[in-house]
Formats: C-alpha cells, sequence, structure tokens
C-alpha cells in the first residue's frame, strides 16, 4: 500500500476522473451514486493524508512518471493550495450526498447514471486545477472541467428548456476565455521556453525589465482566466448558467468552480508575474480594484430587482467574486489572507443557499420565484431556517462565517487606508440585506397559512451540516484563518526571502 | 515592411484570431458561431506551430547525421489543443441539436423573439 502515500497527490485528482469513466457503463440505478460517494469518502481521506504531508514537510512536488520538472508534467501541493483542497474535498462529498434526490426528479431517471460519470469528471479535473504546477495543463483541465460542466448545465433543460441556451452561451464565452489563455501561455512559452510555473519564475528573472511579449502573455493568460472566474464585467455567462443548471449542479458551480479558478488567478500573479512589479501595481491598481468595486455594487444591486431566486443568488456571486478579488488586488499579505478567508467561507454560504433554493424548486416543481415562496416558512420549517442562517451569513451578521470575512476584509483595507472603499463595502453589505430580506419576507411574513409539511432528511441533512458549519466557524473561526494564513504567507514570504 | 514579412505567421494568427472572433460576436446563427469559434482555436494552433519552426529544421527523429529539428514541444501541446477543439465543436453542435428540437429555430433573433413571447 506504499503508492497510497507515495501518489497520493496524482490520487486524488486521478481516482474521480477513472471512477467517472467507469460508471459511464453502469445502467442508472442507485449504484452510480453509491461509486460516487464511495469514491469521494476516499478523496476526502487523501486529501487529508496530503494536509498532514504538507505540515510535515513545507511542500510536496509531484513529478509525473519521474520526469524532472521543466520537462515533465508536475503537481505541487503546499500552502497555498491545500485549505482549498481541503474544503473542496469536504463540500463535494455533502453536495453528492445531497444531489441524489435533486438529480432524481430534474433529470430524466434513465439519465441519472451517466450524470454521476460527468459528476465526477468536473470534480477531477477541478481538483486537478487546484493542484497543477504547469500553466499548460491548467487549460486542459479548465477544458474538461468547462467540458463537463456545460454538459450538466445543459441537463437543467428537463425543467426548463434556457438551459440549453445558458449552456451554448457558457460553452462559446468559456471557449474564447481557455483560448485567450492558451494564446497567453504560447507567449510565456516563446520567451521562456518553459511551462512549468516554478521553473517560469526563474525564467522571467531574466527579462527583469520586462519585455513586450511578456507583458502581451501575461495580459493574455490574466484575462483568459478572469473570464472563466466571471470577474466582472466578463461575468455573463454565470448567471444564466447557475439559474438554469439543475439545483445540485448550481450548488457545486456557485461554491466551487468560479474559486479554484480565482486560486490560480492569484498564484499566478503573485507566485509567477511578481518581478514586474511596476506592471502588476497597473493591473491590480486600475483594472482589478475598479472592476471589484463595479462588480460589488451592480451584483448587489441587479440581484435586488430579480425575481427568479436562483438568478438572484447568481447575481449576488458576482458581487461576492467582486469582494475576493477586491481583497486579492490589494497586494499586500493582509489582503490576499482576506480573500482566501472569503473563497472559504463563501463556498459554505451560498452552497448552502442554493441547496435550500434547490429543495424549494423540487417540491414545487417549478422555477423558485419570490411570488412562489410565500408561506414556505411554515411549510418548511426546517430547509427555511437553514436559508435564514445562510443568508444572515452572507449579509455578514456577527456569530456567522460571513461576519469574519468581512472583519478581515475591513481589517484589510484598513490597514492600507482605502478609506472610502472600507465606505463603500459597507453600503453594499447594507444593500444585500434588501434582496436578502424580500426572500425572508416572502418566507415568513406573509398572509396566507399554510400547514406543516413532511420534509426529506436527504435533504436537509446536508444543508444543516452546512448551517451548523456557518455557525461554528463564526464563532471558532480559527482553523479557516489558519489555511487562509498558511495560503497567504507561502504566497508570499516565498517572494519576499 | 520587411518586419512584416519576417514575421508574416505572427500576422496571419492575428488575421485569423480577429475573424474567428468577428464571425463568433456579429453571426446570429449558432452553427455559425461554432464554425467562428474553431477559426479562432486554429488561428492559436498556427501561433504555436509557428513557433516551434527552425529555418531548415526537419522533424525531430534520432538520425545518424546530426540534423537541425524543429522544437516538438508545442507540435505535443497542439495536439491536446486539438483534441479539446474538437471536443468543444462537437458539444456545441450537440447542443445546437438540442436547441433545435427545443425552438424550431437556430436564429439567436428568432430565439430571443420567441422567449420574450413566452414571458408574457
Amino acid at each position: 500500500m506504499n503508492f497510497l502515500i507515495d501518489d497520493a497527490p496524482a490520487l486524488v485528482v486521478i481516482l474521480p476522473l477513472i471512477v467517472s469513466a467507469i460508471i459511464a457503463f453502469i445502467p442508472s440505478s442507485r449504484w452510480p451514486w453509491i461509486i460516487s460517494m464511495i469514491t469521494l469518502i476516499g478523496h476526502l481521506f487523501i486529501s487529508f493524508e496530503l494536509l498532514f504531508m504538507v505540515k510535515k514537510t513545507g511542500v510536496i512536488l509531484y513529478e509525473f512518471g519521474n520526469w524532472q520538472p521543466p520537462w515533465g508534467i508536475a503537481f505541487k501541493i503546499d500552502g497555498v493550495n491545500i485549505g482549498l483542497q481541503i474544503i473542496f474535498s469536504i463540500f463535494v462529498l455533502i453536495t453528492t450526498f445531497y444531489s441524489r434526490k435533486i438529480f432524481l426528479s430534474e433529470i430524466h431517471p434513465d439519465d441519472t447514471g451517466k450524470t454521476y460519470s460527468l459528476w465526477l469528471l468536473a470534480i477531477g479535473s477541478l481538483n486537478g486545477i487546484i493542484l497543477t504546477n504547469d500553466i499548460f495543463n491548467l487549460f486542459v483541465f479548465l477544458e474538461i472541467s468547462a467540458l463537463s460542466s456545460i454538459s450538466l448545465i445543459a441537463l437543467g433543460a428537463g425543467m426548463n428548456r434556457r438551459a440549453l441556451l445558458a449552456a451554448f452561451n457558457y460553452l462559446i464565452i468559456g471557449a474564447i476565455g481557455a483560448t485567450f489563455y492558451v494564446i497567453g501561455v504560447g507567449f510565456a512559452y516563446s520567451m521562456t521556453g518553459t511551462l512549468n510555473m516554478s521553473d517560469l519564475v526563474v525564467q522571467l528573472s531574466q527579462y527583469s525589465s520586462g519585455q513586450l511579449a511578456i507583458f502581451a502573455g501575461m495580459s493574455f493568460m490574466l484575462i483568459g482566466l478572469m473570464v472563466k472566474s466571471a470577474v466582472f464585467p466578463l461575468h455573463l455567462w454565470l448567471p444564466a448558467a447557475y439559474s438554469y443548471a439543475p439545483s445540485a449542479v448550481s450548488t457545486l458551480f456557485a461554491a466551487l468552480a468560479t474559486k479554484a479558478i480565482l486560486y490560480f488567478f492569484v498564484r499566478l500573479i503573485y507566485e509567477v508575474f511578481r518581478i514586474y512589479d511596476h506592471y502588476l501595481v497597473i493591473f491590480l491598481d486600475y483594472v482589478l480594484m475598479p472592476l471589484a468595486i463595479t462588480a460589488i455594487f451592480v451584483g448587489t444591486v441587479i440581484a435586488i430587482y430579480q425575481e427568479d431566486i436562483k438568478k438572484l443568488l447568481a447575481f449576488s456571486s458576482i458581487a461576492q467574486i467582486g469582494y475576493i478579488t477586491l481583497a486579492f488586488s490589494l497586494n499586500e499579505q493582509s489582503g490576499i489572507t482576506a480573500g482566501f478567508i472569503h473563497i472559504f467561507n463563501h463556498a459554505l454560504i451560498k452552497g448552502g443557499l442554493f441547496m435550500a433554493i434547490g429543495y424549494f424548486a423540487i417540491v414545487s416543481q417549478d422555477r423558485v420565484t419570490l411570488s412562489s415562496i410565500s408561506g414556505y416558512g411554515q411549510k418548511y420549517p426546517i430547509t427555511s431556517f437553514a436559508l435564514l442562517i445562510c443568508g444572515v451569513s452572507l449579509i455578514g451578521i456577527p456569530l456567522t462565517n460571513g461576519f469574519v470575512s468581512k472583519l478581515y476584509l475591513f481589517q484589510a483595507l484598513y490597514f492600507n487606508q482605502m478609506f472610502i472603499t472600507i465606505a463603500l463595502v459597507a453600503i453594499s453589505s447594507a444593500l444585500s440585506v434588501i434582496y436578502f430580506w424580500k426572500i425572508i419576507e416572502r418566507l415568513w411574513f406573509s398572509t396566507t397559512t399554510v400547514k406543516v409539511a413532511p420534509e426529506d432528511p436527504a435533504i436537509y441533512i446536508p444543508l444543516w451540516i452546512i448551517a451548523i458549519s456557518i455557525i461554528v466557524f463564526g464563532i471558532f473561526s480559527a482553523p479557516i484563518i489558519e489555511l487562509a494564513t498558511m495560503a497567504s504567507s507561502d504566497l508570499f514570504g516565498a517572494i519576499s526571502n | 515592411m520587411t518586419d512584416f514579412l519576417y514575421f508574416w505567421n505572427h500576422f496571419a494568427f492575428i488575421l485569423l484570431m480577429v475573424g474567428g472572433l468577428f464571425i463568433i460576436i456579429t453571426s446570429q446563427n449558432y452553427i455559425k458561431k461554432i464554425v467562428g469559434l474553431a477559426i479562432f482555436q486554429t488561428s492559436v494552433f498556427v501561433f504555436f506551430v509557428s513557433l516551434a519552426k527552425i529555418i531548415d529544421g526537419t522533424a525531430p527523429i534520432l538520425m545518424k547525421v546530426e540534423a537541425i529539428y524543429s522544437n516538438p514541444l508545442p507540435h505535443v501541446l497542439i495536439l491536446t489543443a486539438i483534441v479539446v477543439g474538437v471536443a468543444t465543436s462537437a458539444l456545441g453542435l450537440a447542443l445546437v441539436l438540442q436547441i433545435y428540437k427545443n425552438y424550431n429555430t437556430i436564429e439567436e433573433k428568432e430565439i430571443e423573439a420567441e422567449e420574450l413571447m413566452s414571458e408574457r
């Protein structure tokens, strides 16, 4: 069993990919789901094993086929990505447990087996994005995850045919983004002759004054990744894709897909392109930060005017991605810490919200709109109360983990003396109360009286695991902060030394 | 002018890339959008392969006499990218087929009009 330890970094990605291929041949029954659950429990164990290995040795470099790094593909696991890996692994398991009932009701019963094949394909490739240390390998994982996500989104057509249009738009926009990224890789390769990120840092240092070709490549790569991670104004594919996909798929993607790409985005900026400080400052201060602040406001204001709740949550996601990119654009360690904390916390919050709305969608067998949920607070109290906890955390009320991320964001902004931005973030948080209040008002303060309906434990158990962890991480926030601090100090400490 | 002739492959790449993007943005027909996407992706293949070219270089095959050979790595990368491109086109066309089955048209304007009608 030695290979379980030696090859753990590869196994964690390859396991879901192989099982995905096997599941494709199993006829639809409950078996594809059971096999997926077993696979992902194994996945979780390997992730924790990686965490212990990273805590012991600091960094794991895994070379595929023992080809030395500049030539072969390598995975790198260090403090920066191990936190995301753990959160990813836990959340994926919870979502898969939740997904069974959703897929049974939203997708044609004959398709549920193959759905889990796509599901594991998306999980494996997203995990690859988190671990890879090779810029071209990232493109391959990016495209596998995009293609499997598009197929999963298109499965929502069983409920609403607009899912097909959403999937098609994502395909076109996502492919343009990925191709932009590859053009950037081409420029970087033509100047340095390497694709390995650690080697790229070394090779780029010979052009310390900077070269136009490298700046062009950098811009192409960063813009390509911004399309993929839905940074405003390149977010146009996201609202439709999240709101028409099957609810379990929206849960997985809203929580993790854009976050994995944002992680790589920040790693590329601060690890590889660090030496071009003058260029980076222009990009961060005059491009990313204004876009982030605009995203916060535009996302929140559009969310206020939405009638469809899944769309409302999707626009709120754009605002939350704005908070994360705002923290990352500070070019300073406390900002990176705040960004990672919000990545972890927002994954929990938005995942929980989509889970609760997904349940309302399957009980009503229709789009969940503000008018259709009136009285659901009395009818489905267990789900509604979990929804309340997640929403309160989204706004950032104390005792929830959303408060912790807002607090660290404010601290980072204060540390950088950006008082106007603090005011803007505070105003936008207040605005987010408006759209969440609309949901609460419909849930509990409607005049219609309804009987309590029985609820499904397969839905509310995973939902309450999330809701409780939101409270727990709001009070005992040490584990999340520790993982985020590890990420930011590894990202920044390595460079300043 | 000499610059232009020396870097003509880069200009060909830019021309194809902009052409592909133009088709994606302007065409209303979904199949034409996929064609534009394929052209756009092909431009990147041209770019990568031309990066690898060395004047008088041959294929990178082990020979008795030493020879100058082109860099094989970009070729391999593009082999992967071609596979990705084919998969993207295939999935896109499958989606267009489903859209046609559901809407009886693949013109963006007509579909938007139909969606506006159904919203009322």
